[in-house]
């Protein structure tokens, strides 16, 4: 049975363990081209590249562009960035996306983490990735996070021991905060002041920002 | 042809209710601090959003004078996962949050039998085929609950029913009916009644009329509008019940009086119409005389067969205590994980052997679909912030994406050379890519997007030069001269693609100053195949790069010049046109430099 055909029996009927999504998967929605809302989608097609080889395990990341047909305002536009961090490898638990969370973040000197189940179509668990923010005294959201579904994975082939951790953030969202930037339009596109590029010290994530 | 591709809305939406903070604390059975309440929020997966009031909201709407009179008592806005409809009114929420708590055990839902019958006839197959019912008996509604039943109909309708097209719920005072009842699909000029909260009687073809200004009614008309036969659902009299999935008949709305409550969902989906009618009978049975216990209808199918709804399911999954501890990370005992889970609604208990739990999925948890399902709530109740954690022992040997790290490098040696790096909009209009530099929008192959909310997105953009102008443009008072570039993608269109569309990795500059500056982006090009390594040829040879003039309606005519390398046409360099110049708002005039990047790697 061909891919297809296993992505399309694991939505209607189930398998691999689940009991399924019980709808009628329909090629011609599957079909329907749209910007990417998200770089999960590239990276599952890296997965099921992998899968078709002898599984190894890996680490992939991508930071690249997104899109949204959403309202615009000072925060959100059409298109911004995302970072996504995977890891696949047999036997990873939750404890050990907890801890490469830690590490991730912590390069990018948030240190203090705390983590909120949450929900994505794709992942179970799901954990949504807070710090505490010195400058406006609470916990704010700066990631998500989860454990890509079997129904997801199995139908690409990849063996059934192996686990798939991944975490997304937007690119944007730490660099306003980082920066004291209001508008995101302040950031990216052609409404950025270039005297502002001109004058901008070096980023050194290790080291404290003045704003 | 055109290739239309779409932009879609992000992530899922997070359902969010409001529900009166007093009510609520008394449900619970205790008061919180906003911030106690959060901190509960947080290690159960939901988000207090928002603390406002009824006066708060009116007064943000700007609806001043309403807000004069309105009730100052507290709201909490409580985001929810989008999965969990049991999570979508107050009277769920405070029951999931007990049992989270320990304070209370999952209630056992039952269906019996009763002698109510709805018959879908065979017309409806070819609209809305599928229907289900049940009845709530000998309920006493309060004023809270009654507005809760109603919103939960709504919160039901925006979610899981996708704004009705799905599922379409209808819920009437059996009293004021009688059975059976029988779910049609008639001509619409054959449809006539009074509609809820209306005086006279209409047919369905004018009420299509009607809605279509009703704020509310008229997202939905199209759900039905272009069919043959409209849905209705009668009772023995011909009253009409409904007309799925527009609107109720006023003869039997419900009201605070109601005692037996007759619930029918219509749907193209009929999963997903069980699921809510269990949804609404689960949650709202608490205020039956007969608590949690809710009387099922006989529908019979157009082949005559007869199913009881509700249905009610109780699933009953095996799973092993080391698959828990290895997929979460811990290590605990299958009766310790049989209690975590019982916290969650999922009631379970350990076997004999020590090793496996027997988990049972109630009919409120249709969430619940895999293994990994029962992980996560044994995760939640755990407490995913009491997880140790851990570092993978996977073994990398890490690479750059060969593209992206040659485009590093680039950008340096473009830095170098004294041009400042810009990060634009991959999506523009399609003047900026086509009228804007002199051509005509069907010779450029562009992606299009078929739902662009504004001009600026009408294409993907198939080169960088209207993104570095405009950037050009909103600095224009900066010091000369302005010399900017980008190295990024642009979008073609490319058939031989699953997706149609292909993206390409180009490298643009742009020198802006009072001449116009040929030798600049000249002498940018130079430099830049002198840090690619590719030394400089002659037409004659196989390798090595040089320029030709040639002719391109954005550039000006004998002050252009493609970029040969290696016998293939790699970029273009010159003066942009004076029209193009003015296009995008420039007093002065600009040189520009497009090579493709692909190609070097």
């Amino acid at each position: 049975m061909d891919y297809l055909e296993r992505v399309k029996k694991v939505h209607g009927e189930g398998g691999y363990g689940s009991q399924g999504y019980k709808y009628d998967w329909k090629i011609e929605e599957a079909k329907k081209n749209i910007l990417r809302t998200h770089t999960t989608a590239v990276s599952a097609r890296m997965l099921y590249k992998l899968a078709q080889g002898k599984f190894k395990p890996v680490k992939y990341f991508s930071i690249d562009r997104v899109f949204r047909n959403e309202t615009l305002d000072a925060t959100h536009l059409a298109e911004f960035h995302q970072i996504e961090g995977v890891v696949a490898d047999y036997d990873l638990t939750l404890g050990d996306l907890i801890g490469v969370l830690h590490q991730f973040f912590s390069k990018l000197g948030i240190k203090r983490l705390r983590f909120k189940p949450a929900y994505n179509p794709y992942t179970e668990p799901s954990m949504e990735v807070f710090s505490y923010h010195e400058g406006l005294k609470k916990w704010v959201e700066v990631g998500n996070s989860g454990v890509f579904r079997p129904e997801m994975l199995r139908p690409m082939g990849l063996p059934e021991d192996v686990s798939v951790i991944a975490w997304g953030l937007s690119l944007e969202r730490p660099t306003m905060i980082k920066y004291g930037i209001d508008n995101i339009r302040d950031l990216i596109g052609h409404k950025v002041d270039l005297q502002m590029v001109y004058d901008n010290p070096l980023c050194r994530l290790d080291k404290e920002t003045k704003q | 042809s055109v290739f239309r591709p779409f932009l879609c809305s992000n992530s899922i939406a997070m359902p969010t209710i409001g529900v009166k903070r007093d009510l609520l604390f008394e449900a619970l059975g205790r008061t919180y601090t906003d911030e106690q309440f959060e901190e509960l929020c947080f290690d159960f997966g939901l988000e207090l959003d928002e603390v406002t009031s009824e006066k708060l909201m009116l007064t943000k709407e700007q609806s001043e004078k309403r807000a004069e009179d309105a009730s100052e008592a507290i709201i909490y806005k409580i985001e929810v996962p989008a999965n969990r409809y049991d999570l979508l009114c107050v009277e769920g929420l405070v029951r999931g949050i007990l049992i989270f708590q320990d304070k209370m055990v999952p209630p056992r839902y039952e269906a019996i039998r009763g002698k109510e019958r709805l018959v879908i006839r065979k017309e409806t197959s070819g609209v809305r085929p599928h229907a289900v019912a049940a009845i709530l008996r000998d309920i006493t509604f309060s004023q809270e609950s009654y507005e809760s039943f109603i919103e939960l109909q709504e919160k039901l309708h925006q979610t899981i029913c996708r704004k009705r097209a799905l599922v379409a719920i209808g819920t009437h005072d059996l009293d004021a009916i009688e059975g059976p009842f029988s779910y049609e699909a008639l001509p619409p000029d054959s449809i006539r009644f009074k509609p809820l909260n209306q005086t006279e009687e209409f047919t369905a073809t004018e009420l299509m009329e009607f809605y279509k200004t009703d704020s509310h009614l008229r997202h939905y008309l199209h759900i039905i509008k272009d069919e043959p036969l409209y849905p209705v659902i009668y009772d023995r009299n011909r009253v009409v019940l409904s007309m799925p999935p527009i609107i109720n008949g006023d003869r039997s709305k419900i009201h605070l009086g109601t005692k037996n409550v007759f619930i029918e969902c219509t749907a193209t989906d009929l999963n997903k119409a069980k699921i809510v009618l269990d949804t609404i009978v689960t949650m709202f049975s608490q205020y039956c005389a007969k608590p949690f216990v809710v009387e099922a209808v006989e529908v019979e199918q157009p082949d005559g067969s007869v199913i009881l709804h509700p249905e009610l399911p109780y699933r009953e999954e095996f799973i092993t205590a080391t698959e828990i501890n290895k997929k979460v990370g811990i290590e605990e005992s299958s009766a310790k994980l049989a209690s975590l889970l019982s916290r969650m609604c999922l009631v379970s208990e350990p076997m004999r052997d020590g090793k496996t739990i027997k988990v049972e999925i109630p009919p409120t948890r249709a969430d619940v679909i895999h293994g990994c399902d029962i992980v996560e709530d044994a995760a939640i109740a755990y407490g995913f912030n009491n997880v140790k954690m851990t570092i993978p022992k996977t073994n990398t040997i890490a690479a750059q994406f060969p593209l992206n790290h040659l485009t590093d490098l680039l950008r340096n040696g473009l830095a170098h050379a004294g041009f400042t790096e810009v990060l634009t909009f991959a999506l523009c209009s399609r003047d900026d890519v086509a009228t804007f530099l002199n051509k005509k929008i069907e010779d450029v192959p562009a992606v299009h997007i078929e739902n662009p909310k504004t001009v600026e997105f009408q294409v993907a953009r198939t080169t960088l030069l209207p993104g570095l102008l405009k950037t050009i443009s909103c600095n224009r008072n900066l010091a000369l001269p302005i010399k900017v570039f980008e190295i990024s993608d642009v979008v073609y269109q490319e058939s031989s693609k699953d997706v149609g569309a292909r993206n390409e990795r180009w490298l643009c500059a742009v020198n802006y100053n009072r001449a116009p500056g040929f030798e600049v982006v000249h002498g940018l090009l130079d430099r830049i195949m002198e840090l690619l390594e590719v030394a400089p040829g002659k037409e004659k040879d196989a390798e090595g790069y040089f320029i030709k003039a040639t002719d391109d309606s954005a550039y000006f005519d004998g002050r252009c010049a493609e970029v040969i390398c290696g016998g293939k046409r790699v970029g273009i360099l010159g003066v942009l046109h004076p029209s193009v110049v003015r296009k995008f708002d420039l007093p002065m005039p600009c040189s520009a430099l497009e090579i493709s990047v692909e190609e070097f790697l």
